[in-house]
Formats: structure tokens, sequence, C-alpha cells
């Protein structure tokens, strides 16, 4: 490791970084704006500046731009010199003359980046007597509202949404002092990423526009590490809550999953859990058959009265409830009478997937994985608008291959401009392999077919890759030479990666992935991952508690042999046909329905008992990779709103009182589940005698925001499953100074703990530093590990077994053959999630729902573009509107996820397509 | 013994001299106007509340009396959905008057808020709000700020210049 001295205070800093980054990570008060670890230096602000000495003779030195200069064994600067201190404070002299007087009506105010530095380098009182230049703002949409006069030119934005996610829509614009950051027209930013933007932006230009509907100061939210729940990645959130409703989400770090960023459905979907018809209040049915509100007490003994009566209880769960809400349930049906809650034709995809996982040749990828893949081959899934975050990360997977040529140039990466000119925007092997058109496809080499052609491309490309694979039979040569090429820059790889998913619902594409990650094994040898993608949050944790699909448990009501239904969280108008789902429900002498949002089912349910939402509850899930993870609630729960294994508990005779005992006893009964018990502290762990605290120091309004109630000020609610506090006292997230001093990794005195573990980490904040730049001061390196180790717990231990799970390659795909066009399923990244598709904001961008399908097709059923169709599939029907996509092969229709109607597709699924009148 | 002599005159003298002493409640004592008494919110000389909700009050409160909650109109300007100031837990410090950056809040001289029921000091914006400009008079916030609000369009602030035409490469 290099040795570097500031101030005269020698430091061994990373190999290969840029002062900037190591004076940050060693605990130093260096300004800097345009600056991200993300996206690299550009040298824009001229606000890092100190003065750096050539050798220790050198007494003069020059100002210097930390960022741009690679801190190399030897590198001497001063951080403190006067005149370097005088530069920076001048800079943001120079920055502020056209900052608006906004601090008091802007977003930003108090976690804002440019107030920490303003009032770093002391810049307190304005000299400038002339006009502030002004812009006007533009409409960017329900996510992100624009306040241009705020800008200070950084170029941070378009770094992200441009170079790194691959936006084109946003850029800067004009010339001198009037460059102006935003669209060409007014307009809904369409990148995914756009929230970004948010937390990207130093000051308050691009700042949240849902939580400026209710808006609340980040000292005043109370927060609480979360676990995002509207995909498989499970990407690490905070979540913050005040006067009872969720106000917002950021990012939290996790240097293996998302990193530095979010996709806009996990940020902004929160808004579910504060829907005005959320239900909050137990429901009974009364003998006049209408629901009536009824306190926990009597909505129990109705459940419980309504169980005991039955004459055989069946359970659906869900793979959005928790892994503790899951296991409850199954507790109270009991083996064989619990399902959790996908449809057949998912569950079997998932279980296979998860078997491939835990059994197969390659360990699991995680999003960091895919990041720093150099050849990545996407096998029937289309992670844009299932995955986003793996999206985001297989962009940067093709972004930085062609970097390699750059580090033997000797040119370090993060001197972004110098390396991107290098490459001459050059982008590395990523090739995708799905039905139709997809957002990767501007940066990867796309292959599209139907799903039995993907399986057969998969099965072809492990056959190139050597091994053990047969050659796929009748093969035509287009698909041969396309799978041979992808062989070839896989092989070539240092680390690749192949990704597949659930999506189609397809064993043979699934099977082709694993002979893929196979041949990789024996090609490539243990630097291959092979990535997952499921349906849902804890579609992973759900397959592994495992039981028979919904479809049976409804057949065995509709047959008479049970007559109680419970349902978790699950909206099975999604999951199961309409006509058996009717049946069931009709057959049913008793419903009972958890869940946080207004289904279906609790409309129908006799009893309703509200469950808490991921702001109000804990609990684990687990992700794509098998990783879990614990979230934790913003919001107590109450008496009438529970986590819904509280609920469950309530009514089973299992005495788990708190979190822990539930993971205990999960953990007895499905030893592979134990390690979900170590993805957090359990409830006893304090640091240094005191609970973590949910919010600042600084919050506000204790003794008043309830005083129109009561002047009683009540104690602060228990949490009796976490340690965490309800309150703004506890033990610092940070213990020890950091200020300016470079003695962050100074030891700690014995027997007392220094930091919080990095998943009871509630926000980022520390003394100085109150916008989301003080994470480099929860980080044990910069971009690296968090503090104290990432937070959640991997269940499927390092493979390398083979598993029994060879396949063989089905037969191409023959449009004239099925009873109609084959279904394939067309996921929106903001609908498709149930949860999220509750939430305004994100309603607002839904893509309308639409089927498409080949013009070729479409001439053939006498369907003109953007005309109704009907489709019908078993006979259920529902009308779509028809979009011709020429990107789709022949033989096939693109149906929205889900169609409400129609019965959950299958991967042989047919559907009939005619005119709609 | 001198000093007890010494002291008898001197009260003594207090005899003749002016009564500090006045039948409150008739009769007022004189408070100065930076007086820290009862805490209401003014508005500006438009007639605009001027509270923008920014809760800079609420976290300088030493004793955590302040709640409040923004929302904004439909054209961009702020203001309280609520303010309550629990005067109950009040210390009359003044760090919420230094704290406010558009001299909304103001202590005012008087302190004549005595209740036999507690409850009776939680002052709800309705309370607080008076139609006037308090002790500042003239400052308009939103006539310096950059926000743009009904009546107020971008560069129309103080020391604003035009709104420059990002299309535009001229100098």
């Amino acid at each position: 490791m290099p040795t570097i001295h500031i101030d005269g205070t020698a430091h061994s800093v990373p190999e290969g970084v840029n002062l900037l980054h190591a004076a940050l990570q060693l605990g130093y008060d260096l300004p800097y704006f345009c600056w991200h670890p993300a996206l690299g230096s550009v040298g824009a602000c001229r606000q890092c500046a100190v003065r750096q000495y050539r050798d220790e003779k050198d007494e003069k030195g020059q100002i210097a731009m930390a960022c741009m200069v690679p801190a190399v064994d030897g590198t001497r600067c001063s951080i403190a010199d006067a005149e370097a201190t005088e530069f920076r404070a001048s800079v943001i002299e120079w920055l502020m003359t056209n900052h608006p007087h906004d601090c008091p009506v802007c977003d930003e105010g108090g976690e804002c980046h440019l107030q920490d530095m303003t009032v770093m380098t002391g810049h307190c009182s304005r000299r400038h007597r002339f006009p502030k230049r002004t812009f006007r703002n533009q409409f960017l949409g329900p996510f992100i509202n624009h306040e241009m006069n705020r800008c200070i030119q950084c170029y941070r934005c378009t770094r992200f949404y441009n170079d790194y996610a691959g936006g084109t829509d946003f850029g800067a614009f004009g010339a001198h002092n009037h460059v102006y950051f935003g669209r060409s027209t007014d307009g809904v930013l369409e990148n995914e990423f756009s929230g970004n933007l948010i937390e990207v932006c130093p000051t308050g230009v691009f700042t949240d526009k849902t939580l400026k509907r209710h808006y609340t100061r980040k000292w005043d939210l109370e927060s609480a590490p979360s676990v995002c729940a509207h995909c498989s990645l499970g990407c690490n959130t905070f979540a913050g809550a005040r006067y009872g409703a969720v106000r917002r989400i950021l990012n939290r770090y996790h240097s293996a999953i998302n990193g530095y960023f979010l996709c806009d459905r996990g940020r902004f979907a929160y808004e579910h859990a504060n829907r005005p018809d959320r239900p909050r209040q137990p429901l009974v049915r009364d003998k006049d058959g209408t629901m009536r509100p009824a306190v926990a007490a009597v909505a129990l003994k109705a459940a419980s009265d309504a169980l005991a009566a039955a004459k055989g209880v069946v359970a659906v769960g869900s793979p959005r409830a928790s892994l503790e809400g899951n296991y409850a349930l199954r507790t109270l049906a009991g083996n064989g009478r619990y399902s959790p809650g996908m449809a057949a034709a998912e569950a079997a995809a998932a279980a296979l997937l998860v078997e491939i996982l835990r059994d197969g040749p390659l360990p699991a990828a995680s999003l960091h994985d895919l990041e720093q893949a150099d050849a990545v081959l996407v096998l029937g899934e289309d992670p844009a608008d299932t995955a986003p975050r793996m999206a985001l990360a297989l962009r940067q997977a093709a972004r930085q291959q062609p970097l390699e040529s750059v580090d033997k140039l000797g040119i370090p990466r993060w001197y972004d401009r110098a390396a991107r000119d290098i490459i001459q925007g050059a982008t590395g092997p990523l090739h995708t392999a799905w039905t139709q058109a997809t957002r990767l496809d501007d940066i990867s080499r796309p292959f599209r077919g139907a799903p039995a052609d993907i399986a057969r491309l998969g099965f072809a490309v492990a056959h190139h890759l050597g091994g053990d694979t047969p050659p796929v039979a009748g093969i035509d040569d287009a698909l041969d030479a396309r799978a041979k090429e992808i062989a070839e820059s896989l092989r070539a790889a240092r680390r690749p990666a192949v990704v597949t998913g659930t999506s189609l619902h397809s064993r043979p594409v699934l099977l082709a992935a694993a002979a893929v990650a196979r041949a990789l094994l024996q090609a490539n040898g243990e630097n291959a991952r092979l990535g997952a993608v499921f349906g849902e949050a804890n579609t992973v944790g759900a397959t592994l508690l495992g039981g028979p699909p919904p479809e049976e448990l409804l057949e065995s009501l509709d047959a008479g042999k049970a007559d109680t239904l419970v349902v978790l969280e699950n909206d099975l108008t999604r999951r199961v046909a309409p006509a058996l789902l009717q049946r069931a429900l009709e057959a049913a002498r008793c419903v009972i329905a958890l869940d946080c949002a207004a289904t279906p089912v609790v409309e129908r349910a006799d009893i309703v008992l509200p469950a808490a939402s991921f702001a109000d509850a804990a609990g684990t899930l687990v992700n794509h990779e098998g990783r879990a993870q614990r979230f934790f609630p913003a919001l107590p729960h109450t008496d009438d709103l529970r986590e819904s294994w509280r609920w469950l508990a309530a009514l089973t005779d299992a005495t788990w009182d708190s979190l822990d005992d539930i993971l205990l006893a999960l953990a007895k009964d499905f030893p592979h589940l134990a390690p979900a018990a170590e993805a957090a502290p359990g409830e006893d762990f304090r640091l240094n005698g005191r609970k973590a605290p949910r919010s600042s120091r600084r919050y506000s309004g204790r003794t008043s925001q309830l005083a129109d109630r009561s002047l009683h000020e009540p104690r602060p609610p228990d949490d009796p499953d976490s340690p965490l506090a309800f309150s703004m006292e506890g033990a610092a997230p940070t213990c020890g100074s950091t200020a300016n001093s470079g003695e962050k990794n100074v030891p700690s005195p014995a027997g007392v703990q220094k930091h919080l573990p990095s998943s009871l980490v509630s926000h980022y904040q520390t003394p100085g530093w109150n916008s989301v730049q003080s994470l480099t001061r929860f980080q044990e390196e910069i971009a690296g590990l968090c503090r104290g180790g990432d937070p959640g717990a991997l269940l499927f231990a390092a493979p390398g077994g083979n598993g029994a799970l060879a396949g063989s390659p089905p037969r191409p795909f023959n449009p004239g053959a099925g009873p109609g066009l084959l279904t394939v399923p067309a996921h929106d990244v903001f609908t498709s999630d149930e949860l999220a598709a509750l939430s305004p904001p994100v309603a607002e961008r839904a893509a309308p729902p639409v089927c498409r399908l080949h013009p070729e097709d479409a001439a053939a059923h006498g369907i003109a573009d953007d005309t109704d169709a009907r489709i019908e599939i078993d006979g259920a029907s529902a009308v779509l509107r028809a979009r011709l996509d020429p990107s789709l092969a022949r033989g096939l229709i693109a149906l929205p996820v889900p169609v409400p109607g129609l019965p959950p597709r299958a991967d042989d699924t047919y559907a009939t397509v005619r005119p709609a009148p | 013994m001198l000093s007890h002599i010494r002291t008898l005159w001197l009260v003594f003298l207090h005899l003749f001299r002016k009564k500090e002493t006045i039948q409150y409640p008739e009769k007022k004592a004189y408070l100065a106007p930076r007086y820290r008494g009862r805490i209401i919110l003014s508005r500006d000389p438009d007639g605009g509340e001027r509270c923008v909700a920014c809760q800079l009050c609420a976290v300088a409160c030493p004793v955590d009396c302040i709640a409040l909650d923004g929302t904004e109109d439909e054209h961009g300007r702020r203001f309280p959905s609520f303010f309550r100031i629990n005067f109950s837990r009040c210390i009359y410090c003044g760090f919420c008057e230094e704290a406010c950056p558009t001299y909304a809040i103001q202590l005012i001289p008087d302190f004549e808020m005595a209740e036999y029921n507690r409850k009776n000091l939680v002052y709800e914006k309705e309370d607080l709000l008076i139609n006037g400009e308090g002790k500042y008079h003239g400052y308009n916030f939103y006539r310096v700020a950059g926000l743009a609000i009904k009546d107020k369009d971008k560069g129309e602030a103080e020391n604003e210049s035009p709104p420059v035409d990002p299309k535009s490469l001229l100098p």
C-alpha cells in the first residue's frame, strides 16, 4: 500500500486511488463537489484544492486539485495550507454568487452538500453586488422536482444520467455561465434511474417530488434500515417516516448489491404504504353480511373461532411477504396445507432456479459481481423491467470492460474523462437473449426469439464453450454462429457471467443457463458467476419453505375438502385463473385475509387482519442470490396494525413474542434457513449499553406533536423486535472524532465498541457532513465494504456441485404449430410489481397496458396497429390495445403482467386473438 | 454600627422616591419591544403568511415545543399546514425567533398567558397567526428568494436578472 503524507503525517492508502479519495477515507474534511466514488473525477468544480509538494525538500509546492492527483507512494500535500484554504473559500464564494436565497424553502436544506461545504470553508457573507443569474425550471415528471437556479455546474447529473445510466433525454445546454441541465423540452425523465439525481446532485436542483408533497427535514425523520420489497434484488434502503406516514426512501449503501444507486420503482413505490384505502383496522363480517371494524381482540376471537370450527384450513402465503410471515402461516396451516403463493408455473421455475443456485456449478452473482464481469450472457430474462438495478449493473459491466485497455496505458480508471476518451465509447461483450426489444439493447448485442429458441441458443453456447454438452440437433447455421460468437467472448473473459430468470417460467431456458454455467466452470474456472432474477422480493425465501401451488389448495376448497382459507399478503387474482378463484372463494365458508393493501381478496374476505407494511414491520427477505436481509420498521406497529406473523402467532399456540423467537423456531424447523437469524443483530444487541436511535439528535417537536390530543407526553414506543429505539437517544452511529484529524482508523479503547453494525445504521450523518455524502464515514473503504461488513447473511454456501440438472435442448419453436399465439411476458418496470403499482406517482409512470405482436401475425389475425384486440386464454378473455412490434418473433404475443381477467401465464400458454368489436 | 445606621438612612430615603410597584393588572408595566413573551406568527407586507415551514424554529427549540408540517399552494408558495406551540413547555428563550429566516415567528411583549387548564396553553396556527408584520416591517422573504410563486416569476425577485435562454450561445 502506498504511503502518502498529508500535513506532515504519513498514512498508508489503497492502491490506485486519487488524493481526494484517500483524504476522505482517512477522515479529513476536504470539500469537493464533482467527484463521486461511482462516477470518478473530472476536476470540474475546483473545490478540492490542496497544496502539493514534489518531495520532502520542496517547501513552496503548488495548488493542485486533489481529485486529479493520484495518491502514489510518496505523495506529499497539505490540506491545512493557508493559500489552499483561501482558494477553497473563494471557490465557494464564486459558486454562491448566483445561488438563490432559497435554503428555507429548499428541500435539500439540512442535508445539502453545498451547505456543508460552505460552512466547512467558512464563507458566510456575500460580497458580490451584482444581480443573480436565473433560469426557468422544467417539468420532469412525477418523481423529480427541478429548481435550476440552485445549480453549481458540477456536471454530476449528466455524468450519472447520460454516462452511467444510459439516459438520452437529458443533458447540459448553453454555454459560459448559462449552462443548463435538463431536457431539451419539458417532459417526463424517461430513464428509470432518474431518482438517483436527487442524491447525486450536491444541492437542491433535483429534489424528490414525492417528498415535497409531505415535506420533512432530514433531522425530523424517524428512519430505519429497510430492504426494498419491489423486486428480487433486495436493494438496501432507508425508510424515513414522520407523523405516522412514510415520507421518503433513500439509498442505503451495500457494496455487493445496490452500491450508490436505486431504481425509481424502489425509490418511489413507498407511497403504497400511505394510501388512504389501506386496511388499518381489523374488519369482521357480521351476521347480516356487512364488514364492520373491530378491535384486535374481537377480530382475533372471530378468526380463532373460525379456524376451530373449520373442516379444513388451507393457507396461501406470498413471495412478497417476509420469511417470518410465511413461516408463521405454514405453522398455522401445517405442512401440505400451506402454499408459498406462486402460481404453479412460476413456482416450478423458481424452485428449479433455486436448485441451480444452491446445488449448481457456479456461485450466485451479486450485482457487484455483475458490474465487474467482463462478458455477460443474459439468457431469457429482461432485467431492465423485472430487476432494474441489475440492468444498471449490467450496463456498468459493458462500460467497464474496455477500460482494461486504459489500465495498460497506466491511466487510472477514476480519471473518468481521459479513460472514456481513450476507449471512444467502446462497450464490452453483453449478450442478451429475450423475446422482444429491451432497454439494454443500446449497449448489448440482442438476440430475439421464442423461449424455446432462447433455450436452444443457451445449449448451443454451452456446447461451443466445450465440456460435456452435446451439440444441439438440427440447429440452423445463423443461430449456431451466434452461439459460437457468444461462447468465444465468454471464454475469452476472466470474470464471465450468465444471467437468467424465472420470467418466462420456462424450464428449458433455466436448464440451458445451468448448462452454460457448467461449461463456464470448466472453461473459466471459479471466477465465473451465475446471476438469477426471481419474481418478487421473497420468492427465494418462500420457495425454500416449499409447498404446493395455490391452485391445488383452491381446488381442495372447491372440492369441499377444506372450508377455510387464510391468505397472507397475496392478491390471488394476479396468480390464479379467475374461474377457479371465484369457485374457491364461493365455496369457502370463511376467508381470512392479512394484507397491507386493499386487494380484491381483502374485499372478499370475512375477516381482515391489517398487516404491517415494510414501513411498520420487521422481517427478513431472501434476495435473488440467497442473501437473507432484515428490514426494520420506521414506524411502530400498533395493536390493530401488526406484522403478519404477530397476527398469526396469536392464532397458533406458538409462543413467539418477538422476531428473535420466531427466527429461532424457523431455524429449528428449517435448518437450511438458519442463517436468516444472522442477517442482523438480535433485539438484545446493544452498542455500549444502548439501542441504536432511529432519529437524529436534532429531532424536533417531541413535546408538541401530540399536544393537540394529550399533554401527557407518552414514552417512546418499545420495539421488541429490533435493537433500534423509537427515539433520538441511543448509541451514536459512529463514535470517535473524525473532524479534520485523519484519525478515523485509530483503534478504540478496549471494551468500547466504536461503530454500529452496518445493518443498524438508520441514516447517514456525521458532524459537519449532513448530506448523503457523509456515507464515506460509514464505509471501511470508499466504494468498498460497509463499516463492520455488509449487512445480510448468505444462505447458499459456495457451490461447485455439479447438480444433476442436465437438460436437453427443446425443439425449435414453430410459429404455426400451436393453437394460437404463444404468450410471452412484457413486464413493465413500474407496474408489474403488485405494491409498486399502488403507489400513485409510480402508477403515473405506468405504460399503458397493450398487447404486442409481430406485424405479420397481426395482419394474419386481422388486427391493425392501435386497435383493440380480444385475447382469449382457456375460456377467459380480455380486451387490450394492440401494438405492432417487429422485434417480436413470429407466433408470439407479448402480454403485460398481469392482465386482469386472464389466467396467469405458464410457459406453454397460447392465446387466441381477434379484433374486438 | 455605622453601617446599620447608614442602611436605616437609605431605607428612609426610599420613602420619598417614585414608587416602582404598580397596580397590576389595572395598570400595565412597561415592556421593551424586544421583551421575549408570547410567540406569534406574522404576515409579510403583502398580507401573505411569512412562515415557509422550514422547520428551523422547531429544530432550534431546546424544549422541542414547536411542531409543524409544511405544505404548498398550487403556485409553489410554502406555508405550514399546522403549526403548534406547546406553551406549557416553552421557556421563552427566543431561539426560534433567532433561527427564523423570514421574520415569521416573533416573541412579543406579552406574558399574560396564565390558564387554569394546561390544555389551553397549546396554541395552534389560528391562535398564533396575526394580521400584521409584528416587530419587523417591510421584509418579504419571497421578494428575495429565487422560488417562483404567484405574481412573482423567475427573475422578478430583488437583485435578479431575467431568466436566461439556455438555447442561446450569445455572451
